[in-house]
């Protein structure tokens, strides 16, 4: 099946997939904080687009709650969020080292393979299209990981974890066409709660390492030192 | 029926009122209050099931069934015991300066809102609503974890939050796969997500799909359970909350995760006619049992201690929920509650014996008994118990286990064995220091209360005992519900 069998919605939603996944990668290559958090921004924005557009081709009108809400959270309100602390806790200048970032990369690349791969069983009774979106948002999800192992500041770690949010949701826009109303509504609940706390967490953890690096996080071992 | 909605509401106006009251000396009676009438409510709710039946509440999005419901009633029972300790407690903790009173409020008020998380957990219907009120309780706590904001506190708290937030996120990935297979059969809209609906028609569930989802699940869900290699917030968020908070942990979010994963493996097993799930559970679960039982060895913590054998537990629960035949099942729901009751009665006795030593490390811990008695008696005998010796209730529970292993499984036995002594041995070479031995010079009695360890060991000895007839009737029939079978 090639390409241009699909409808325009189907390619412009493989487009958005594309894109999605590339700012993943942006995320994975970016050391500094305050770039990180635009490219974050920028994915909200592009799965807000994709939701109100698959609300819009499909009429499902309760997306566009989920889009509303999303453009909203993911777009602006947690990036917002993470920049003011950024300019609070004084990191707009921290360039979180990555070590090794060719090979980051290249794990990001082989995830992202993994992902197709592991999604195969699905392509058995849906059309070639969801297998695209589910092995970009679960690649999205892995990236996420990738992101928060690869790096030491806790904030490229909370956006790691945002990130990680943002594949689900494109999970549930492009397989499910949403989950029901009142979930959708929990789990925006659910980030918006996490999102605060993280801002209290920095706070916390600043005023006990005097940084934002987690590496220093190291008191508490499995076994007696 | 309307105990459903008490049993949510009670909380929610706990949290609420909380907000106002939760500085205020009248913050611990206001709590205990609170999960007295939860207490009645689940116990009211619990005879409503076993008189009419599984029942549905609000348009489906509750379902109780016998294997919640007993759930309920063991959580709002343990709920209650912890915060009579906890009163006390934090009363000492304020006194000695390590807390405000505006943490306190705090305090007060997430321990309605983690209640709240867990009777929504157990009473949902709805697979998504179950993932949410999942995330809301490491919300809840995550704060908890850091209220002493020493740099360990801390430390353990974003470790929590980290680990359990990404844990869970797969869980969420599971579910909307889950979601996905059931609108290809049963069409868009919101009746895909309810477990029912997707326990009824799971046999024509996609298996791919399903099994695919049975991994993150498990994966997530076995995150927030401990399951080894996903294990290492759990000992450190025990170890630097407040006591209370370790023995609801242990004693309930451990058990409600285990109850999601339940949950799903009965709607997977529908689907895949294979031992999949079964056998993934066993090998998670095998694994944290023997690597648990390890690292309790090499433990300088008093409570990282008992968490380790926490896991240890939840691990040997999942490998029985795992092999999945009636007596297994029956064993494990069994040990769920006997774990429970044990492991909750000894975070409150491990609270008093740090408040009497001034400390948690348990090389400075030593004493007890000359100290005070009670104190170290029943450290030692919560230690018994849990490590499994006879009379206590986890001994029959083990053993259980054991029989239904040899009878399906004979090879793995050895390995268990060799689990429950290894841990037996992890405890009992710390304990025995803690509890015998000379009270270092200083060391005065301190206000304990000991009623809630008193009743729970006892409750434990009376299952080991004898498992009275409602009780025994009731893991019957969620045997039947989960296994499909009656244990004979």
């Amino acid at each position: 099946m090639s390409i241009a069998d699909l409808n325009l919605y189907q390619q412009a939603i493989l487009l958005l997939a594309g894109l999605i996944a590339l700012t993943s990668f942006l995320m994975l290559g970016q050391s500094r904080l305050v770039r990180l958090v635009r490219v974050f921004a920028l994915q909200g924005f592009l799965l807000a687009l994709a939701t109100a557009m698959a609300a819009n081709v499909l009429n499902y009108p309760h997306l566009y709650i989920s889009a509303g809400l999303n453009l909203l959270m993911k777009g602006i309100l947690i990036p917002m969020l993470l920049h003011r602390l950024i300019r609070r806790l004084g990191l707009h200048r921290v360039m979180d080292t990555i070590e090794h970032p060719a090979r980051v990369m290249m794990g990001g690349a082989t995830l992202l393979i993994f992902s197709y791969y592991v999604s195969l069983p699905v392509i058995n009774h849906s059309p070639l299209f969801t297998l695209n979106a589910i092995a970009v948002s679960l690649a999205v999800v892995l990236l996420g990981m990738l992101l928060m192992i690869t790096r030491k500041q806790a904030v490229a770690h909370v956006v790691g974890f945002m990130s990680i949010e943002n594949g689900l949701f494109f999970a549930a826009v492009v397989s499910t066409y949403g989950m029901p109303m009142i979930v959708e509504l929990g789990i925006a609940f659910d980030v918006l709660v996490a999102a605060v706390l993280f801002g209290v967490f920095f706070f916390q953890i600043n005023a006990s390492i005097d940084s934002l690096n987690v590496d220093h996080l190291s008191k508490l071992s499995e076994v007696d030192k | 029926m309307i105990g459903i909605y008490l049993i949510l509401f009670i909380p929610l106006v706990g949290m609420s009122l909380q907000a106002f009251y939760g500085a205020t000396p009248k913050a611990a009676i206001i709590n205990l209050r609170c999960n007295i009438l939860s207490l009645i409510s689940s116990v009211w709710l619990a005879i409503d099931v076993l008189w009419n039946g599984s029942l549905f509440a609000f348009d489906r999005m509750f379902y109780i069934d016998s294997f919640n419901v007993y759930l309920i009633a063991l959580t709002a029972f343990v709920g209650l015991t912890t915060s009579i300790f906890s009163g006390p407690y934090m009363q000492h903790e304020q006194d000695s300066g390590r807390l405000s009173p505006k943490r306190l409020k705090l305090y007060y008020s997430m321990y309605q809102g983690f209640m709240l998380a867990m009777y929504l957990v157990l009473t949902t219907n709805n697979m998504g609503v179950m993932w949410v009120a999942m995330e809301g309780a490491t919300l809840a706590t995550v704060l908890l974890v850091s209220l002493y904001r020493t740099p360990e506190s801390v430390e353990a708290a974003w470790k929590y939050f980290i680990l359990c937030g990404v844990g869970i996120a797969q869980a969420l990935f599971g579910t909307v796969l889950l979601y996905f297979a059931a609108e290809q059969k049963l069409g868009v809209g919101g009746d895909a997500l309810l477990w029912t609906v997707l326990h009824e028609n799971s046999s024509s569930l996609d298996p791919a799909i399903v099994g695919l989802a049975f991994v993150f699940l498990l994966v997530g869900y076995g995150t927030k359970i401990g399951l080894v290699p996903l294990h290492s917030w759990l000992p450190d968020a025990h170890s630097e909350g407040p006591t209370p908070m370790s023995a609801i942990l242990s004693g309930l979010l451990l058990n409600d995760a285990l109850y999601a994963v339940v949950r799903c493996k009965m709607l997977v097993e529908g689907a895949l006619n294979n031992h999949l799930a079964g056998h993934l559970m066993m090998g998670f679960g095998l694994l944290s049992f023997l690597v648990a039982s390890l690292l309790l060895h090499r433990q300088t913590d008093i409570k990282r201690l008992f968490s380790y054998s926490s896991i240890e537990h939840m691990g040997l629960m999942t490998f029985a929920f795992g092999v999945g035949s009636p007596w297994a099942t029956f064993a494990a729901l069994f040990h769920m509650t006997t774990h429970s009751l044990t492991k909750s009665a000894i975070f409150v006795t491990v609270g008093h014996a740090s408040q009497l030593a001034g400390t948690q490390r348990i090389e400075k811990i030593r004493g007890l008994i000359l100290t005070q008695p009670k104190i170290g008696w029943g450290l030692l005998i919560g230690t018994v118990a849990i490590a499994g010796f006879p009379p206590f209730g986890v001994f029959a529970s083990e053993f259980l286990v054991l029989v239904a292993t040899m009878h399906d499984y004979p090879w793995i036995t050895p390995l268990l064995l060799l689990g429950i002594g290894l841990a037996f041995a992890g405890l009992f070479r710390h304990i025995q220091a803690m509890v015998y031995g000379e009270p270092p010079e200083g060391q005065t009695p301190i206000t304990a209360n000991l009623w809630p360890v008193i009743l729970h060991l006892a409750l434990v000895l009376w299952l080991g005992l004898a498992i009275p007839d409602f009780l025994g009737n009731w893991f019957n029939q969620a045997t039947l519900l989960i296994s499909g079978g009656l244990p004979q």
